[in-house]
């Protein structure tokens, strides 16, 4: 085996890379700028936070890198420096350390940080923040696809959402890159493969109903596969080992509640995605979820 | 048409071999469990070697699961080689033969590598020994007409055995008088012996079948006799071939089938064995015998040969001594009591790279540092590991992969009874049925995160124990 937590997170940042080259590739410097701001500062609060808990900081295991990269790929590019950092002390602090560093969390690190830049500075994160005129790079002066699509009605085809020429956060613009590397992580056994299955499956049913009720509809079951966070989300942020269940079983029922969730967000609530929300109200439910799925021991009834 | 035919001709073959490989109910194998290296090329083709008798014999009144032994002699006394020296008195107990002719020294105190510290009847050699080529011959060698013995009285067979002091050999050392005495009301149906041998590194039980299968065959048939049950399975993983063919022939003359099954730790386990072969679950908490079968290891077998045709008590044991760090690494004919060390310098003693001496097999056994350590009748191995096949990571913190629920053979989640342990959660222990735990390892194997999850299981059971009393 020799699998070890480093080599575990080692493997996440190998998985993240297409994520970054099409963000770079895409958002050009504001990518850099936003990613290099989040991996800094997630490292420098794990570094705080643990010495303030009178611990020596363990910055090698890499996590503080892999929370930190997830959390710039889950902004976009034209958020201001501090949105960045203050995500990246709330992800590390309020996120992960108040319970007890790696491994005690209950609420995915990454996204107990943007959820609260998320509320706090709606002007810079909501979805008109996500549309900035003036930038140099032409994708970034469009509104996301989710949110033209909600506004708007407007539908972006299939192959930008596909290979990621559209307005978004930096990770989740390319469903390719998103593809690449989650299926190298449930590949390597980093990531359950059974939570993107059960998110991707549940979502394809609700949304194939949806699709299905009106036909007319520009927005197919495929849009909404390709846009937005979701293969994002399904592959790096749901299977987050330490705060999705432990069992096979748990697996799937946490990966379809996300799909539920996700859907049920996006086609009745004012919000245009709800990736994050899915996976935050899940990790509520992991140690429920976790308590009613304990295994039949061998020989048991 | 031509081909059409030959094409039914070769499916015909193909299905023949798959039912010779396979003449038994079970799927040949279990779900979960880990493949970890075999490392069994070390020690594999080397013949077994006669160990002489030591200068010194320690021999712990208590080396099987049960009551311990009484003593018989005192200091002074002069024992020979065979002779009871103590008697176990209670019903799951064994008793206790001198492996060599001498004079019995001051009782003494000795640490076994499992932690427990137990009287011990010291014998210093004196005078004529059983050795070399002559107690092979005794032991193994020679015409094993099994079948003389089909008429005995299965409570003789069992007598014999409860004399003879054996226990079995495959490292649990449970009292085999017990095992095959039939229970109350409840029907045995099945003999399963256990050629597995899946813990890595050891070779006794795979050189025991090669060279003396006709010994294991006519232990088969008296122990199925003595339990009264008409079909008799022997057990083997697909890594073993060669013992496979050396029992053979054997086996089938005396109506006893083989099962070749799929090489994975813990087939070896007897619930996983059963598993594997019958098809069958043991219920939780309870022993083979609850579902009509039961189960011994192979090298029991002639022990029980042994007890019955030629009236010769456990007294010496087939080990493996083997490891990256041993120079020359061997199986042995010891005698039972030799301390470890001796078996070490036999077999050319330790290497520089030598970090680890283990009791037992990697995953299983336990590491000591005494080399005055005795071998036990449940001692299978000394496995000495250097730097490279230690495993060291760093302990960090369970980040909840969920690999060891993946591996655990009892379907348990390991890293809560883990949590549950050292938070002393009692509530939570009993949730996850920590009992069922039989400590086989392989979720430690797993774990990226370098937990010592075996370690906080064992004191989460002991908790548990302590606070039943």
């Amino acid at each position: 085996m020799g699998m070890t937590i480093r080599t575990m997170m080692r493997d996440v940042l190998i998985a993240l890379a297409p994520m970054v080259c099409a963000a770079v590739y895409f958002f050009h410097w504001f990518a850099v700028k936003q990613l290099l701001i989040c991996v800094v500062a997630c490292l420098a609060a794990e570094a705080l936070f643990t010495r303030m808990r009178g611990r020596k900081p363990d910055l090698g295991d890499l996590s503080a890198v892999v929370t930190g990269l997830i959390l710039g790929l889950s902004l976009p590019g034209t958020a201001p420096w501090y949105v960045g950092v203050i995500a990246a002390a709330v992800s590390m602090g309020i996120g992960k350390m108040v319970f007890g560093g790696l491994g005690m969390n209950i609420f995915n690190p990454a996204m107990v940080g943007r959820a609260f830049v998320m509320i706090a500075f709606a002007g810079s994160l909501a979805a008109s923040g996500y549309v900035a005129i003036h930038m140099d790079v032409d994708i970034m002066s469009r509104a996301t696809p989710l949110t033209a699509h909600k506004q708007m009605g407007t539908v972006v085809s299939l192959q930008s959402l596909f290979l990621g020429n559209t307005n978004g956060s930096l990770g989740e613009t390319s469903a390719l890159a998103c593809l690449l590397g989650g299926v190298f992580l449930c590949v390597r056994r980093v990531a359950s493969w059974e939570i993107p299955a059960g998110v991707l499956a549940s979502t394809l049913v609700i949304g194939g109903v949806a699709n299905l009720m009106d036909l007319s509809s520009q927005w197919t079951v495929a849009h909404h596969f390709l846009g937005g966070a979701l293969l994002f989300g399904a592959f790096f942020i749901a299977t987050d080992p330490v705060t999705s269940p432990l069992t096979s079983t748990g697996k799937w029922i946490f990966g379809i509640g996300i799909g539920v969730l996700i859907m049920l967000l996006r086609l009745f609530s004012g919000y245009p995605e709800g990736v994050m929300f899915a996976v935050l109200l899940m990790n509520a439910l992991t140690p429920l979820i976790n308590r009613l799925t304990i295994p039949r021991p061998f020989g048991g009834i | 048409m031509i081909t059409g035919r030959f094409y039914l001709v070769f499916l015909k073959r193909r299905y023949q071999k798959k039912t010779r490989l396979r003449p038994f109910s079970g799927p040949g194998t279990f779900v979960h469990g880990v493949h970890p290296p075999q490392r069994k090329e070390l020690s594999a083709d080397a013949p077994i070697e006669i160990v002489p008798a030591p200068e010194k014999i320690i021999l712990p009144l208590l080396q099987h699961v049960g009551g311990p032994c009484t003593p018989l002699v005192k200091p002074r006394q002069e024992v020979s080689f065979g002779e009871m020296i103590g008697r176990g008195e209670a019903f799951v107990s064994a008793a206790l033969h001198a492996p060599v002719s001498g004079i019995v020294q001051k009782m003494a105190v000795t640490t076994l590598p499992n932690g427990r510290h137990l009287q011990a009847i010291v014998i210093l050699t004196q005078g004529e020994q059983l050795e070399g080529q002559e107690l092979w011959d005794q032991l193994f060698g020679g015409k094993w007409p099994a079948k003389a013995y089909q008429t005995l009285a299965p409570e003789k067979i069992n007598t014999a055995i409860h004399a003879a002091g054996i226990v079995g050999l495959g490292g649990a050392a449970f009292p085999t008088h017990v095992k095959i005495t039939p229970v109350g009301e409840k029907p045995i149906h099945t003999l399963v012996v256990n050629g597995c041998e899946c813990e890595p590194y050891l070779t006794t039980d795979y050189r025991v079948m090669v060279e003396a299968p006709e010994v294991v065959v006519a232990g088969a048939m008296l122990a199925a006799r003595a339990v009264g049950v008409k079909r008799t399975i022997i057990g083997i993983e697909d890594n073993k071939l060669e013992a496979v063919d050396a029992l053979r022939r054997l086996a089938a003359g005396a109506g006893i089938k083989i099962a070749v099954l799929k090489t994975k730790y813990p087939q070896g386990s007897e619930k996983h064995l059963i598993k594997a072969v019958l098809n069958r679950e043991v219920p939780l908490g309870g022993l083979p015998a609850d579902i009509g079968v039961a189960i011994t290891n192979v090298a029991t077998m002639t022990a029980v040969a042994r007890a019955v045709m030629r009236d010769i008590p456990l007294t010496h044991r087939v080990i493996s001594v083997t490891g990256g760090g041993i120079v020359a690494p061997k199986n042995l004919l010891v005698p039972i009591g030799i301390p470890m060390g001796e078996l070490i310098e036999i077999c050319g003693g330790l290497k520089k790279t030598a970090a680890r001496i283990i009791a037992g097999g990697p995953m299983m056994g336990f590491a000591f540092t005494d080399l005055r350590t005795p071998v036990t009748k449940g001692t299978s191995g000394i496995t000495v590991l250097t730097h490279e096949e230690v495993r060291r990571v760093d302990q960090s913190v369970c980040v909840r992969c969920g690999r060891c629920v993946d591996v655990c053979p009892m379907n348990l989640v390991p890293t809560k009874l883990a949590l549950a342990s050292r938070f002393k959660d009692l509530n939570l222990i009993r949730r996850h049925s920590i009992m069922a735990c039989f400590e086989c390892g392989s979720c430690a194997y797993v774990c990226p995160a370098g937990l010592l999850l075996v370690q906080h299981i064992r004191t989460g059971k002991a908790l548990l124990a302590a606070e039943r009393k």
